[in-house]
């Protein structure tokens, strides 16, 4: 029960931070289904790229209705992106838990220093 | 919209790339397309950011499909992260117009590097 109740709230999380900083959802969805909910890193992956899917559909759709979209670019960029998936997904499959893990650390230590580096760079408010 | 229309062979690269990277490490590959279609495709940073959105659609949905393949996808514990997140993006973009996020950058920043340390640890 309380491992629902943290998933929850971290999923939540995720959902707010993905609105505030525009990072997306994953990178607190993988950590919080291995860490809480106790799946394997290969398969928090996984499952963090199925949990994405209704988010980033209702980020979509609220900048299309915006005219902010470039269709073409992204239809041509997201078919060619299913082979880079194919790629990466045999990759992280071949790699096995371990290792996955600490690049998955490293991510986050080169996302958190991209955010605090662009925050304090940009103008005072 | 960018002025010219971005090459095809430029926007296949960035999609291979985001598709790679999003893949290897679950996460969608949004770190490494918003960056490369305002560098390689001349897009302006909200073009780019909402055109990314769009492309790790596609990303995940191909990421669905390759993990389901290796066997990997745990789809109701998708939902419990995944459907709680969709009422955390509309409160994120409401709170985003109302707040400075300075300082929750920094926390924020320092969570990531938190959790870090206990994935290296576990």
């Amino acid at each position: 029960m309380t491992t629902v109740l943290l998933a929850v709230a971290l999923g939540f999380a995720a959902g707010v931070l993905s609105g505030t900083f525009g990072v997306g959802g994953g990178i607190l969805f993988v950590p919080t289904l291995t860490l809480v909910v106790g799946l394997s890193q290969l398969g928090a992956q996984a499952t963090s790229l199925a949990a994405m899917i209704p988010v980033v559909a209702l980020g979509a759709w609220r900048q299309h209705r915006e005219g902010v979209v470039d269709w073409r670019a992204a239809t041509i960029a997201g078919l060619a992106s299913g082979a880079g998936v194919a790629g990466g997904a045999l990759l992280a499959d071949a790699l096995g838990d371990a290792t996955l893990r600490r690049l998955f650390a490293g991510l986050l230590v080169v996302t958190a220093a991209h955010l605090a580096w662009s925050e304090a760079r940009s103008p005072r408010a | 919209m960018p002025r010219v229309a971005p090459s095809v062979p430029a926007l296949v690269g960035i999609g291979l790339a985001g598709g790679f990277f999003g893949a290897l490490f679950g996460v969608g590959g949004g770190i490494v397309v918003v960056p490369l279609l305002i560098l390689l495709a001349g897009f302006r940073v909200k073009t780019a950011t909402a055109t990314s959105l769009a492309i790790i659609g596609f990303t995940a949905i191909f990421g669905v499909l390759a993990f389901s393949v290796l066997g990997h996808v745990y789809w109701g514990d998708a939902a419990l992260v995944g459907l709680p997140a969709l009422g955390g993006t509309l409160a994120g973009t409401w709170a985003h117009r109302r707040m400075s996020s300075r300082m929750l950058t920094f926390l924020f920043a320092g969570f990531l590097i938190l959790v870090a340390v206990r994935l290296v640890l576990e």
